[in-house]
This record gives C-alpha cells, sequence and structure tokens, in this order.
C-alpha cells in the first residue's frame, strides 16, 4: 500500500473551537500523517455522518480507516496508525 | 516502581512535571487530558510574558515545554481517569483506567470538573445532546434548538456565543433572576432568538439515543413543560475532582483537597497542587507556582524517605 493511499484513509472532524481538535491535527502533522479534515459547522451533512459514525455528537472524531475514534486518544490514534 | 506519579496534566500538573524532571525524579503523568480547565479558557491576560493568550495556545506552550523533559516524565493519557489511590507499605499504587502503577510519591492535580444537573439519565445523553463545554461542542448544534442551563457568567457567555449559530435557544435558571454581570444579562436580553426562563428547574432529560427535549419545572407556578431541544449546554459552575479520593485524603467542606504548606495533603508522600486544592486563589499562575512547590516538596520527600 503506498503512503498516498494510506493518508488519504484519514478522516478528522472538527468544531473551529475546538481545542482538541487543534491537538489531533497537530499531532498527525508531526506524524506526517495527511489527512482530510471536515468542519462540521460548516457542513450539517457531515455532521449528520460524524453522529452516525460515531454514535454522539463530541468533536474531535477521527476516522481511520472506517475504525472510529472519539476525542484526542494519543495511544488509541497511534495503535490504529501502526496497523493501517 | 516510579518515584513519582503526577495526576493532571493542567498548569499544576505540567510545571510540577517540569520541576520533577530538573530533579531527576521517575515520573509518570496521568491525565485524561491536556490542559485542564485552563485549555477551555478563552483569553487569558494575567499570566506573566504574554500580555494576551488563549487557553489552548498557553496549553501547547506548556506541553512544548514538558516534552523537552520526556526522557525523565512520561506523560499518559488515561481516558478514563484514576480511579483510586491505595498505599502499599511505604509506596502508593495507583489505579488508571484498569491499570495499576507503584510510586513513592504522588502530586494530585485533578483540578475540577463540570458540575452534573444530578438528572438520572444525564450520563446516558452526554455527548448525544448533554454537554458541559459549549465552547468546543457548540458548533455541532448550527441551526438547531438548545437550552442553556445557568445564570452565570459562563452561562450567558455560551448563550451569546451559541445565539449567532442556534435557530433558538432558551436560558434555564434555577434562580429568580439571572446571576451574571449587568453587562451580560443585557446582552442576552437584546438577543432576538433567546428567551430566558427564569425560576425554572430542570427535572427530566427526554429522547431515544439522542436527546430531544428537556422537562422543566416553573418553580413559581408549579407548572411542568417540555421543551424540543436538540442540545442542553450545562454552565451551573465545577467541582473539585476528588470523588475517587474520598476517605484517602482529608477533603474540606467543598471537596477540595486540604494542604499544608508544603503542598502535602493529610497522608505522608501524598502532595496537591491547583484548583483541586483549598487554596483559595484559583488562577492558572497560581496553579503553576503551586506545581512547583509540590514537585520541590515532593523531591524532598523522597530524598528523606530514601535515608
Amino acid at each position: 500500500m503506498s503512503k498516498d493511499t494510506q493518508t488519504n484513509q484519514v478522516i478528522v472532524y472538527t468544531t473551529p473551537t475546538c481545542h482538541f481538535c487543534n491537538a489531533v491535527k497537530e499531532f498527525l502533522t508531526e506524524k506526517k500523517v495527511d489527512y482530510k479534515e471536515i468542519n462540521v459547522q460548516a457542513d450539517a451533512q457531515a455532521a449528520d455522518d460524524m453522529i452516525r459514525k460515531s454514535g454522539q455528537m463530541g468533536v474531535p472524531v477521527i476516522d481511520i480507516d472506517d475504525q472510529i475514534v472519539i476525542g484526542f486518544n494519543k495511544p488509541k490514534l497511534e495503535e490504529l496508525l501502526a496497523s493501517v | 516502581m516510579y518515584d513519582l506519579v503526577i495526576i493532571g496534566a493542567g498548569p499544576a500538573g505540567m510545571t510540577a512535571g517540569v520541576y520533577a524532571a530538573r530533579k531527576k525524579l521517575k515520573t509518570l503523568m496521568l491525565s485524561r487530558d491536556i490542559g485542564g480547565q485552563a485549555a477551555w479558557s478563552s483569553d487569558i491576560e494575567n499570566y506573566l510574558g504574554f500580555s494576551v493568550i488563549t487557553g489552548a495556545d498557553l496549553t501547547a506552550k506548556f506541553e512544548h515545554h514538558l516534552e523537552r523533559f520526556k526522557d525523565d516524565v512520561e506523560l499518559r493519557i488515561v481516558p478514563v481517569g484514576v480511579g483510586s489511590i491505595k498505599q502499599d507499605g511505604k509506596h502508593f499504587v495507583v489505579t488508571a483506567d484498569g491499570k495499576h502503577v507503584s510510586a513513592r510519591a504522588v502530586i494530585i492535580t485533578g483540578g475540577k470538573v463540570p458540575r452534573k444537573l444530578g438528572l438520572k439519565n444525564e450520563d446516558t445523553y452526554l455527548n448525544r445532546g448533554v454537554t458541559y463545554c459549549a465552547w468546543c461542542d457548540g458548533p455541532i448544534f448550527a441551526g438547531k434548538e438548545v437550552a442553556i442551563i445557568g445564570g452565570g457568567n459562563a452561562a450567558l457567555d455560551a448563550a451569546i456565543n451559541i445565539s449567532k449559530l442556534v435557530k433558538h435557544l432558551y436560558v434555564v435558571n434555577i434562580t429568580p433572576e439571572l446571576t451574571a454581570d449587568p453587562v451580560m444579562i443585557d446582552k442576552v436580553h437584546e438577543l432576538h432568538n433567546a428567551r430566558v426562563l427564569n425560576n425554572t428547574e430542570v427535572v427530566a432529560l427526554e429522547g431515544g439515543k439522542y436527546l430531544t427535549g428537556i422537562e422543566v419545572l416553573d418553580k413559581e407556578k408549579g407548572t411542568h413543560k417540555v421543551l424540543s431541544v436538540a442540545g442542553v449546554f450545562v454552565e451551573v459552575g465545577s467541582i473539585p475532582a476528588t470523588d475517587y479520593l474520598k476517605g484517602f485524603v482529608k477533603l474540606n467542606h467543598a471537596g477540595e483537597i486540604i494542604v499544608d504548606k508544603y503542598n502535602m495533603t493529610s497522608v505522608d508522600g501524598v502532595f496537591a497542587a491547583g484548583d483541586i486544592t483549598d487554596v483559595i486563589e484559583k488562577q492558572v499562575i497560581v496553579a503553576a507556582g503551586e506545581g512547583a512547590k509540590a514537585a520541590i516538596q515532593a523531591s524532598q520527600f523522597l530524598s528523606r524517605s530514601r535515608d
């Protein structure tokens, strides 16, 4: 699997006011993982997608290859990123 | 076996971490998050060296500072949090997320957590309509009907900010009048999409998987009604995160840990710092200083106990 293919699989659902969303983005940048950020405040459909995928309404939500992490759970993110 | 376990990674915990590292103590920090309450503060204007800085930015600077010492201080995020501390002979066993760690000294800096409403299904609806951080979770309710619970500055600050996003909001306030600063009250009364319900108590949360409404009691008339809302922002103050410490260290009437001038709790070798303690001033700069004091004293305690 190429790196590009891997990196396209990471989606971060955020809001502009969420500190831990920034922390997740910084963490992914440090790890040199490309990700797609979706601001759920600006996109109601994406907000619904996030709620459906995660079963809850808090941000950040990180979708790594269809595996969902709620909140800035660094160990879980490291584990999932290592296995992608 | 660690020399020191620090519980919490807010200003007190992270400062304690830096001081512990400089004392070359083998240290583990256990925290549910980074930054604690400070991370959620908007503009901080009284932390020396920064005329204005957001809580998030100050937290990031603290974290980067602490990272310089990562060889001595291990920071472990524990999403469920610390469940217990027990004394076992000359050391302490700290249990977090089901795992046990042992240390010769402990510094507790767990800060405060939002006060809950105390309703029976409140935890069920956490992040399914109920939130304790309007600042972070507000945007998800764009275009929807919501309620803010509380009547103080935090509640009205949330109302003013969220009103720009939501379709309509209620401010549900249990006391006869709003208790926020008059300037905030004026701003809320000027909002075109907000309605203030004074003397009103939330008595039940309603919905299926997600919240769909709240039942409120008009305490003056004695009448109940249901407000259809998708989100409830609870802004009724905060309490020290000391539930798991009852019976282990002495707490005051407010649930804060009682510390002496050495930041020692009622248990030898267990120290505390920051907003979780009975130190009166709840400020970032005070918490940081208290964290430094606690780490210095913990280091001296460890030196003494080695003798």
